[in-house]
């Protein structure tokens, strides 16, 4: 959030002003981590679908997957999606494993074309596609996190102060009302979002990279250490499944946040950087 | 009606999506992805630098064989029911001593026995241990001849069931063909190596994924490209559109 230039305009509610919320590397490389992480997760997921197992340590324990997705015959004859999940069997027809074709087909496929990139079965295509854009989100992040360092945009707006932490459970409380912070208090990132942020930029994103490198043979033989980081190569792969999920769980909040907080503010604020902030009273 | 516009809508987005990446000019920037990603793995990596090597309490109880698990070759048939006596191992092309090795040729040579992690471009992972021939000893017998920059391995097995299919064969550079762990199995498990994960002979790239490890090996071509070799990109699945260097 950078310098505030206001534009106040009264009114009898209060006072309007315009503030310049984001600086345009952070709206730039927000709207390039938002392709990225689009194409990352489509991309990724038609890699999955060429084996749509998860095991934990080194080695694929093929009877005895952590995590699965399929198709199966019942007893009856009947075809049928089917997750295993901690040894639970569900049944996902329609919605994975089994479901609907584009021609109206049964199609038996882990994550179903509309999730997918490309949406025709290509591994290898899912894998170009894959690592074209991983390559665009690592530049993209490095560039970012360059950036938030030097102009001390971490340090500032994202790190929260000893005030942030001792007002943390208020703000659960209010967020959990749905109110949010208005006037003087919206200029700055309340302390939820600013943990939610660093979690994403300091954990999240680093350890589903990391986990990524470490499927790699190739860097596995010059950073042997990356591969036992994680426990082994399958549990590599675990973990970046897992991550790439709970990076769909915060863009779930973080849009449902933006929807309820005024969308179009928030969204004109990442596109031209000016955020409108009401205050009760003049001079606040 | 709303609902059916949105449908509508995104169906076009999607066959967009699906459009815009069959383009040549879209491939042509995948591409150039993978170059990239080879050379900067290449620089953060040592050349010599080892795969990880396990114990034998390690290994995979059950090996997942794939792809070509019986081919039906007829030749490779003869051959396989004499127990490949009659095998040899032809090594041409821009070699300086072109040769024809036995099974028992092979195994006279120094022998090299590791204990590898196997990963599939599926995503799975198997645990082995491997005995074979150091490829860049076999390479240094027969000598290679000026302009030499791709080992070729041509192999008995087609993946697809008709006459017309082409073999199966794979393609890598020098690096990884002098590579220490880079050999010529012919061992799997302390035991001959079973016809489903490539009989008599196979090779074992620990730095790449598994289908760059060719199975059921007949024959080694040295060249200098392989653009004139199948549909020219180094390897059946290459052909197929996957990516020649397999290090990710």
């Amino acid at each position: 959030m950078a310098a505030i230039q206001p534009s106040a305009a009264g009114t009898a509610a209060g006072t309007r002003i315009t503030i310049y919320r984001h600086s345009g590397v952070v709206r730039i490389t927000h709207w390039i981590s938002v392709l990225c992480m689009t194409m990352l997760l489509m991309s990724g997921l038609m890699i999955f679908n060429a084996h749509p197992a998860l095991y934990w340590g080194n080695i694929s324990d093929f009877d005895h997957p952590a995590f699965s997705i399929g198709a199966i015959r019942t007893p009856d004859g009947r075809s049928q999606g089917q997750m295993l999940l901690f040894g639970h069997r569900f049944d996902t027809t329609g919605v994975v494993g089994l479901t609907q074709g584009p021609d109206g087909q049964k199609l038996a496929r882990a994550f179903p074309p509309w999730m997918t990139i490309p949406r025709y079965y290509s591994l290898a295509d899912g894998r170009q596609w894959h690592f074209f854009f991983a390559w665009l989100f690592v530049l993209n992040g490095l560039f970012y996190l360059g950036y938030s360092l030097l102009t001390r945009h971490v340090r500032r707006d994202l790190i929260p102060s000893q005030r942030d932490l001792r007002h943390l459970p208020g703000s659960i409380l209010e967020h959990a009302r749905l109110r949010f912070p208005r006037g003087e208090a919206a200029r700055r990132y309340n302390v939820l979002q600013r943990l939610a942020y660093l979690l994403v930029i300091f954990v999240l994103i680093p350890v589903i990279v990391l986990a990524g490198c470490a499927m790699s043979p190739r860097l596995d033989a010059g950073f042997p250490w990356l591969v036992n980081l994680f426990g082994g190569r399958q549990s590599a792969r675990t973990m970046h499944f897992i991550v790439a999920w709970l990076l769909v769980a915060f863009v779930v909040v973080h849009v449902a946040m933006v929807m309820l907080s005024g969308p179009w503010n928030n969204l004109r604020s990442m596109i031209t950087g000016r955020y409108v902030i009401e205050t009760d009273r003049e001079g606040t | 009606m709303k609902r059916r516009q949105l449908l509508l809508a995104g169906a076009g987005l999607l066959a967009g999506c699906d459009r815009i990446v069959q383009t040549p000019q879209v491939r042509q920037m995948l591409a150039h992805t993978e170059d990239i990603t080879r050379t900067v793995q290449r620089l953060v990596t040592a050349p010599g630098a080892l795969a990880p090597e396990y114990t034998a309490a390690d290994i995979s109880p059950t090996f997942k064989g794939n792809g070509t698990i019986d081919p039906d070759d007829e030749d490779y048939q003869d051959l396989a029911a004499g127990q490949f006596k009659d095998w040899r191992l032809d090594i041409g092309g821009l070699v300086a001593h072109p040769a024809k090795l036995s099974l028992d040729d092979l195994r006279a040579m120094p022998s090299r026995t590791q204990i590898t992690r196997h990963d599939c471009v599926e995503g799975w992972s198997c645990i082995g241990k491997w005995k074979g021939v150091p490829l860049g000893s076999l390479l240094q017998q027969v000598g290679l001849r000026q302009g030499a920059a791709y080992i070729v391995f041509h192999c008995a097995d087609r993946l697809e069931q008709s006459l017309s299919a082409p073999k199966y064969y794979e393609s890598i550079g020098l690096e990884d063909a002098f590579h220490p762990q880079t050999i010529l199995g012919y061992e799997m498990n302390d035991q001959p190596l079973p016809v489903r994960h490539g009989a008599p002979l196979r090779l074992r790239v620990e730095r790449q994924l598994g289908y760059k490890m060719a199975k059921y090996v007949m024959r080694i071509e040295v060249v200098n490209d392989f653009s004139h070799i199948g549909s020219g990109r180094g390897g059946y699945w290459e052909d197929l559109g996957y990516s020649w260097y397999a290090g990710i």
